[in-house]
């Protein structure tokens, strides 16, 4: 029966592409073969391994023509009996920001206009955590830490109940396996609703065509991850997916100088994350929504 | 086959008819629907300048997501309202003079949803993937996105506004009874459609935690009165407008009528608008700030104060108009209370609504959104593209609704084309 509906399904869809394609015939064939295809282009996880194939070709080509280097865009899927958690110990951030650049330029985000970034450090008064209305973003001293302030990092908490997964219109965004929330940038249409649900500002947008200096670019990607992404289309934090996914650290936890992130698998009972969270008093930003991020921060005991 | 040959012929007929009935008129028509056109058109080439360099040509930044475009959205799907204000007296109640303009209501809604929906597609990054959300063919998430939702419920009322005047027009063309039995199904359904398409438009915003400003759950039943007040409205004065341009007759105890129901729905608004102040104020908790920003200012930044207070007096002061029986019966003081409620709401559910749900963002950052000329100006094209809509779909249905055009003067046209072929015919042989 389900089989059944399946391919009723598929028909549909096809009669009715084929039907677009055809409605449109005069409009396509003023465009190239290759703009129909991207105009086309499935969603990721519906691929065929063939197409996800010519896709990921296709786009290495083109990251070639862009910015002169040549690409590896891995499809990598999670590793098995794997969901990560992040660990941060605030007693020990002194607010550099090192992580916040360090993530730029790992993951491609654009530069400026728009400049887009996916950890944001909070400076609150000392004495207070939980009202962020107080905290100042673009704090800008001298010197860091400033006498009197803690600093709190923060960026997409990989929630297991993600608000911004379930109010998608289009399936643009999901969970995978390993828990990372992922974003197909060329299935997003762009509507920024999940910027709205999202509680923790971990999504932000491609106001405009991402500007990446040519020099500057990173040809390690993931195609859900930091690949080099277009205009109008949201994205966000993956834990670095394209690392995690082949036994490295986030490039966030490798900046920081002071040994503030941790990061690990939580299905394993000897990782860091694990140990961190059966021995320190760890809590999650804004546990009253329910979200049950998998970010943890915690103080010394 | 000759009975087809007449239904094609009367139906080639019919559409000459429309196109003349739609290009001639006088001189303050063409002038509307020119300068209508100018503006759709400025809009427009604001839209493609929008659409090349992406949304960065608006003010709207990861703080404020959305806004101007979302805010008319919601302020529309309010308007679609006046419809089924309308409807609910005329059918059910069998109230006569409400039920001669119940059909120009019907357009109204018709072109409110059409304005609506090009304010979403305006605002969507990725125009050229609006197939995605098409049911079947992309991948819509439905039923757990509201978005998702919004498609299905807006594109229905669309149809059921566009059926029903669309199918009673060509009864009135006909002189015939309409099949009530057929008809009248969608007429009761258009009815809880359109407390679906506000709910659905509440529920978009009511669903999200990290909102406080629009997690209440008295959210729906305000967009619910504010909707009942705004539609009717402008339904009031677009139909002393019609009825000094055109033969079609509205008699002021419809208007009335309709003054008196809008009376209850603006009390309701300020009861549940109370009842929201006092429960924010009184607990005065943390998520008291969107409310600040919104009536007295956060943080030195107060741009929406003055807008919402003068929005709160419009509202009061309509309020008392529409509920003294001398004013509400006197078209002056009425027509002075529909345009401040027009503005009052407008300011309330528009960007008095949308904006302050971003102002603090939930890290506590505050982004001042004032929208640029790009986003004034497309706007400002949608709104009269739905009136050009609106304007020509009344410039047919009226003189369908007076008898003017009717299946009965085209008869009468091809009975005198027959009647003096054969007097020709006749006379030929004697002469």
């Amino acid at each position: 029966m389900k089989d059944r509906n399946w391919t009723r399904r598929e028909f549909l869809r096809k009669a009715s592409l084929a039907a677009l394609a055809g409605s449109s015939l005069p409009l396509l064939s003023s465009c190239t073969k290759e703009e129909v295809e991207d105009f086309l282009q499935k969603r990721f996880v519906e691929m065929t391994p063939e197409e996800k194939t010519r896709v990921i070709a296709k786009l290495e080509k083109r990251y070639e023509q862009r910015y002169g280097k040549k690409f590896q865009i891995s499809t990598q899927e999670a590793p098995p009996d794997t969901v990560w958690g992040y660990g941060l110990e605030l007693s020990r951030c002194i607010g550099c920001r090192r992580c916040v650049y360090a993530c730029v330029k790992e993951n491609n985000n654009s530069r400026h206009d728009p400049q887009l970034q996916w950890i944001r450090v909070l400076r609150l008064k000392r004495g207070n955590l939980i009202n962020l209305e107080d905290s100042e973003h673009f704090y800008d001293p001298d010197l860091v830490p400033e006498p009197g302030f803690l600093y709190l990092p923060v960026q997409c908490q990989q929630c297991e109940n993600p608000p911004c997964v379930k109010v998608c219109p289009v399936h643009a965004t999901w969970k995978e396996p390993d828990g990372i929330v992922v974003v197909d940038y060329n299935w997003c249409i762009g509507c920024r609703y999940c910027i709205a649900a999202c509680p923790y500002k971990g999504r932000v947008f491609n106001w405009a065509d991402p500007n990446i200096p040519k020099e500057e670019v990173n040809p390690a990607v993931h195609y859900l991850g930091n690949r080099p992404r277009m205009k109008c289309a949201v994205d966000k934090c993956t834990f670095c997916i394209q690392r995690v996914r082949q036994g490295r650290y986030p490039a966030c936890v490798e900046a920081c100088p002071t040994g503030t992130r941790k990061f690990g698998n939580l299905l394993d009972p000897n990782s860091e994350i694990r140990y961190i969270i059966d021995r320190k008093r760890v809590f999650r930003l804004k546990e009253d929504l329910n979200t049950e991020s998998k970010f943890y921060y915690f103080f010394e005991s | 086959m000759e009975a087809l040959g007449g239904i094609l012929k009367e139906t080639w007929h019919f559409y000459r008819r429309t196109l003349l009935l739609v290009l001639k008129g006088n001189r303050a028509y063409y002038a509307w629907c020119l300068s209508l056109l100018a503006i759709t058109i400025i809009g427009f080439l604001f839209y493609l300048k929008q659409h090349d360099q992406g949304l960065i040509a608006t003010k709207m930044t990861d703080q404020v997501s959305w806004g101007l475009y979302i805010a008319n959205f919601t302020y529309l799907v309010g308007m679609a309202a006046a419809a089924v204000l309308l409807v609910i007296p005329s059918y059910i109640y069998q109230f006569k003079p409400i039920k001669e303009i119940v059909v120009l209501g019907e357009l109204f809604a018709a072109s409110s949803i059409v304005m609506a929906i090009l304010f979403v597609m305006v605002d969507l990054g990725r125009l050229d993937r609006f197939w995605h959300m098409i049911p079947f063919i992309g991948s819509m998430n439905f039923p757990q996105s509201l978005l998702a939702w919004d498609v299905v419920v807006l594109n229905g009322y669309l149809f059921l506004n566009l059926l029903i005047p669309f199918y009673l027009l060509v009864k009135f063309y006909y002189r015939q009874e309409p099949n009530w039995r057929f008809i009248l199904p969608f007429i009761l359904l258009s009815v809880p459609w359109a407390v679906a398409i506000h709910t659905v438009t509440a529920f978009l915003y009511n669903g999200l935690a990290a909102r406080p400003f629009w997690n209440s759950s008295i959210l729906a039943p305000r967009f619910l009165a504010s909707a009942f007040c705004s539609g009717p409205a402008i339904i009031l004065i677009i139909f002393q407008i019609i009825r000094r341009v055109s033969l079609i007759k509205i008699e002021d105890h419809a208007l009335f009528k309709i003054a008196e129901l809008m009376a209850y729905a603006m009390f309701v608004i300020l009861y549940l608008l109370t009842a929201e102040i006092y429960k924010e104020y009184y607990s005065d908790t943390v998520h008291l700030a969107p409310f600040r920003y919104l009536f007295e200012g956060l943080h030195g930044h107060h741009y929406l104060v003055a807008w919402i207070w003068s929005a709160m007096a419009m509202n009061v002061v309509a309020f008392f108009i529409f509920l003294v029986p001398k004013t509400r019966r006197r078209l002056s003081t009425l027509n002075l209370g529909c345009v401040l409620i027009i503005i009052g709401v407008w300011i309330e559910k528009g960007p008095g609504f949308v904006i302050p749900g971003f102002i603090p963002d939930p890290l506590g950052e505050i982004y001042e959104y004032v929208p640029n000329l790009v986003e004034l100006m497309v706007s400002f094209g949608i709104w009269a593209a739905g009136f050009l809509m609106f304007t020509l779909l009344l410039k047919v249905a009226i003189p369908i609704e007076t008898g003017a055009f009717s299946h009965v003067t085209y008869m009468e046209g091809v009975f005198r084309r027959e009647e003096e072929d054969q007097a020709w015919r006749i006379d030929r042989p004697i002469k």
